[in-house]
């Protein structure tokens, strides 16, 4: 068995990250130029970590599934980036970051990975604004700053609705320069399939070319997954279509261990299900609630049009439950609130399933110019996609499945149970314990990739100076190739009747029905039991078109498919576990009188690692004790 | 509503493509363009043919993934608005709807719909960047920069990348898209430093994949889902002829070109 050794240096929590800094050992400017890195995915943190590492020296490998590295999903990140600069003299500091993000993640999160995202968060400002990063300005040239839900300080720099755009143009553009020196070589219209390991060491990857269908081996002295979350899991989600948790599942099936999987944001503020074809839900960013103010009708099924309904007939119910924060909540209390009165039937639109978020008093008091001038973007797209103008009457919004806290196990240096297998970015679990906070995850992901892992794997890799080019000749290479092609064999063979997108669409219901925003014991296993059956039924019933040696889209979403029926069980495997409420996870069982969530500290403040032990195997729980010496556990309260 | 689909299939960049003729019923004017085709693609899935491949993903308009030539418009008939941004309730009932992938010598056609936008990376890797190490940014606010130039950076910055611009022009010319990359950095003053010599090299790359020129249509602007101005078309034109003087003056170049 594996002990889980977070590698958390001793010290004051202020000067870990320094003095741990300091004791790295370096690769030697000659030597970087003889070992190779590979680098999964292309949005913030991927790109800022191949694009540094390139900046050092060393040979660097990206892989991306889309056709450019500047569409990875990170992209479509609206809202804004977190950093502790304190511009706005409202009191703000790495400290007071660090502890919103502890109190915000409901206190499942290491305080001292914590601590060192927020103290790298003002470096990548700084290097934003270096990249021409079009951060928007006040009119003396600085930098402008908002405040973002749960928060009580404004720390949210951002470029319009846009912000993750033009963070990842802005590392797109460091990586373009890295690709043009020659010291970053990118392989984009990749699915990496499977990892490779050789005497116990990450030695390189399995992809499938999308464009060829041909199985490729890449072999370099360590691989750093950047691959994002797996949030489509339920389907519908706000994530891009090609989002999928295949290679952090590789990795997992390889020994990584697994962390909180059941961690899983519903973001409260999507635009509802309109049609039974969707496949998408769009995000409504959550710095509209700085303005917009959330409400039902206080009458159960009104069908009013919403203009028409009275001021006194409206229960703008998160400033009547929450006084202290109001519209301002953390996510998983916003969702679980919307959800919370669409079921007791006070829910809005044909469907009963969405609430409104109403602009008409913000209009009022500052004037459409002021909000078309923060927003106008976002009502625009709200416009395209309902039809309905948002200045005249107000929005309909409702929760859908967004990020993923849980991901891949990783130490101190963000490296997983593997040797020489890093994950950054969202595709980890380090830094959001079991609710993220709106804009923290731009932060992380570029911490991670420019500031953070640069260092870590340096040290990691000092050992490498000697081993030279790793051959992809050697038999692991092989049997990995082998193992990837005989399942695209299996799956191609099956000859079915019914398409990937129609078995994904049923998986995602399960989950969301039975691991969702509110989830109890039953229901858990209830899920996994029709897991299943599904699972089954695909694999003798999935029907892909054409050959595996061409472009087949119906090829690479059944792969992705086949991984998500066994991602969902371990995520409902580990909600059942965790026999208490915290952040986005919410156990019936486990709340207070007036349905808040109820913690349970002296049982469940752990990390739950989960270690594969085979295909029809239980995983196998391992537990990372969290200790808090900096912030005192307290009960979550926004009222 | 029902609709007559004309839609463009190609087996291969080798093969020789070809319109064919679907019919699609019951479609919700709730859908978007590209749920309708991914309906019409369950239905040949089922039937046991081969579904339409084109290219999509974050499907909220953004990521610049997917781009169809809808009834001879790049991204179809409304303004402002990408493929999956599009709606059903657009188009008319029994209306015929042509879908063609983007049509030019730079963007060889792979697959049905699917075009190779790589000629696009090129021209980026010719300059598209501020060139900063990771590590060596001043402190951000150490350098104000004028409210004025820092939003017209971000509206060219809003640039997604699709290539509508180039599929609208009749030379196929990429200036909308270069020139947004360009003006992005020439407006602000971290871009200064190698403004000459990255809208030389961009210019250049263009030309090698074999882009057109430009001819002022506009219908580059007009066609683009983000709205990128003509203006920054102007502003390129500016910096390019600067950067042909400076490079008869001495130290005004910081790099051999």
């Amino acid at each position: 068995m594996q002990k889980l050794d977070s590698k958390i240096p001793d010290g004051p929590l202020a000067d870990k990250w320094k003095n741990y800094k300091a004791g790295l050992r370096l690769v030697s400017p000659a030597n970087k130029k003889k070992i190779e890195i590979i680098v999964v995915g292309t949005g913030l943190a991927g790109s800022a970590a191949a694009s540094s590492l390139g900046e050092l020296g060393y040979k660097v490998k990206v892989f991306c599934f889309q056709d450019s590295p500047r569409r990875a999903h990170s992209v479509a990140a609206q809202g804004g980036i977190n950093a502790a600069k304190n511009y706005r003299n409202d009191n703000d500091s790495v400290y007071r970051l660090f502890h919103d993000m502890i109190k915000g993640g409901d206190y499942r999160a290491r305080e001292a990975n914590v601590y060192r995202a927020a103290e790298v968060s003002n470096d990548v400002i700084d290097h934003f604004t270096a990249l021409g990063v079009p951060f928007a300005r006040d009119y003396g040239g600085t930098l402008d700053t908002r405040s973002f839900g749960g928060v009580q300080v404004s720390r949210t720099f951002y470029a319009k609705g846009q912000t993750g755009q033009q963070c990842l143009l802005g590392t797109y553009s460091s990586l373009n320069r890295q690709i043009a020196k020659g010291t970053v070589k990118m392989y984009p219209r990749r699915d990496m399939l499977d990892i490779v390991i050789i005497d116990g060491k990450t030695r390189g990857i399995i992809t499938r070319n999308l464009l060829t269908g041909e199985i490729e081996r890449h072999s370099a002295h360590a691989v750093v997954l950047a691959t994002g979350g797996y949030g489509t899991v339920f389907y519908l989600s706000t994530l891009g279509l090609g989002s999928n948790a295949s290679a952090a599942w590789s990795a997992f099936k390889k020994g990584a261990f697994f962390a909180n999987p059941s961690f899983i944001q519903i973001h409260p503020t999507s635009i509802p299900v309109l049609n039974d074809y969707q496949c998408k839900l769009t995000l409504m960013s959550e710095s509209l609630r700085n303005d917009g103010r959330v409400w039902v009708p206080k009458q159960k099924g009104d069908k009013r049009h919403p203009v028409e309904i009275p001021e006194d007939e409206r229960d703008y119910y998160l400033e009547r439950r929450y006084p202290a924060f109001g519209n301002l909540v953390p996510r998983d209390v916003a969702s679980r609130a919307a959800k919370e009165r669409c079921d007791a039937g006070y829910g809005v639109g044909d469907t009963g399933l969405s609430v409104y978020l109403d602009f008409k008093d913000a209009i009022a008091k500052q004037g459409e110019d002021k909000i078309r001038d923060k927003y106008g973007n976002l009502f625009e797209m709200y416009e395209k996609i309902t039809g309905i103008n948002p200045y005249r009457q107000p929005m309909r919004i409702y929760p859908a499945g967004h990020y993923t806290m849980g991901g891949l196990w990783v130490d101190y240096n963000l490296m997983t149970t593997i040797p020489g297998l890093f994950a950054i970015g969202e595709s980890n679990f380090s830094d959001h314990g079991a609710n993220r906070l709106g804009a923290s995850s731009l932060m992380q992901c570029c911490g991670d990739g420019y500031f953070i892992l640069p260092n870590t794997i340096s040290d990691y890799l000092a050992d490498d100076i000697r081993t030279g080019k790793i051959p992809e000749e050697d038999k692991e290479f092989e049997k990995a190739e082998k193992n990837v092609s005989d399942r695209i064999k299996r799956i191609m063979s099956v000859k079915g009747k019914q398409t990937a997108s129609s078995f994904h669409k049923r998986l995602g219901k399960i989950m969301w029905d039975h691991c969702g925003m509110r989830r109890d014991a039953e229901g858990l296993k209830k899920g996994m039991e029709l897991l299943k059956e599904l699972e089954k039924e695909f694999w003798s019933d999935i029907c892909i078109p054409g050959s595996d040696r061409e472009l087949n889209q119906e090829l690479e979403k059944a792969l992705k498919v086949a991984d998500f029926f066994e991602v969902g069980r371990l995520m409902c495997e580990d909600a059942l576990q965790r026999e208490e409420s915290c952040g986005a996870h919410f156990r019936e069982e486990h709340q207070t009188e007036t349905g808040e969530a109820k913690r349970d500290d002296s049982k469940f403040a752990f990390v739950g690692a989960w270690e594969f032990q085979g295909q029809d195997a239980r995983p196998k729980l391992h537990r990372e004790e969290l200790e808090f010496k900096y912030v005192e556990l307290k009960e979550r309260s926004y009222k | 509503m029902d609709f007559k689909l004309k839609i463009w299939r190609q087996k291969n960049a080798q093969a020789k493509g070809s319109f064919r003729t679907y019919p699609v019923s019951d479609v919700s004017p709730e859908m978007s363009f590209l749920e309708m085709i991914d309906y019409l693609n369950k239905q040949i899935i089922e039937s046991g043919g081969e579904p339409i491949t084109f290219e999509q993903d974050c499907r909220e308009g953004i990521c610049g993934s997917c781009g169809l030539y809808i009834n001879g418009r790049p991204h179809g008939p409304m303004r402002r608005t990408t493929t999956c941004e599009l709606h059903m309730r657009e188009f008319s009932d029994g209306e015929t709807i042509v879908i063609e992938p983007w049509r030019s010598k730079a963007f060889p056609v792979i697959k049905d719909l699917v075009v190779d936008r790589s000629s696009f990376e090129r021209v980026m890797h010719a300059g598209g960047f501020i060139s900063v190490d990771t590590g060596s940014a001043a402190e951000a606010n150490s350098l104000p920069v004028s409210k004025h130039n820092s939003d017209k950076a971000f509206d060219a910055a809003a640039c997604i990348g699709c290539g509508a611009c180039v599929a609208a022009c009749k030379n196929s010319s990429a200036v909308l898209f270069a020139a947004a990359k360009i003006a992005q950095y020439a407006l602000i003053p971290q871009g200064k430093a190698e403004a000459k010599e990255r809208v030389d090299r961009m210019v250049k790359q263009m030309d090698t994949e074999g882009f057109g020129y430009c001819s002022n249509t506009y219908g580059c602007e007009f066609d683009c889902p983000k709205g990128i101005s003509v203006d920054f078309i102007a502003l390129m034109n500016r910096e390019f002829f600067s950067s042909k003087l400076c490079k008869q003056i001495p130290g005004k170049y910081t790099r051999k070109v």
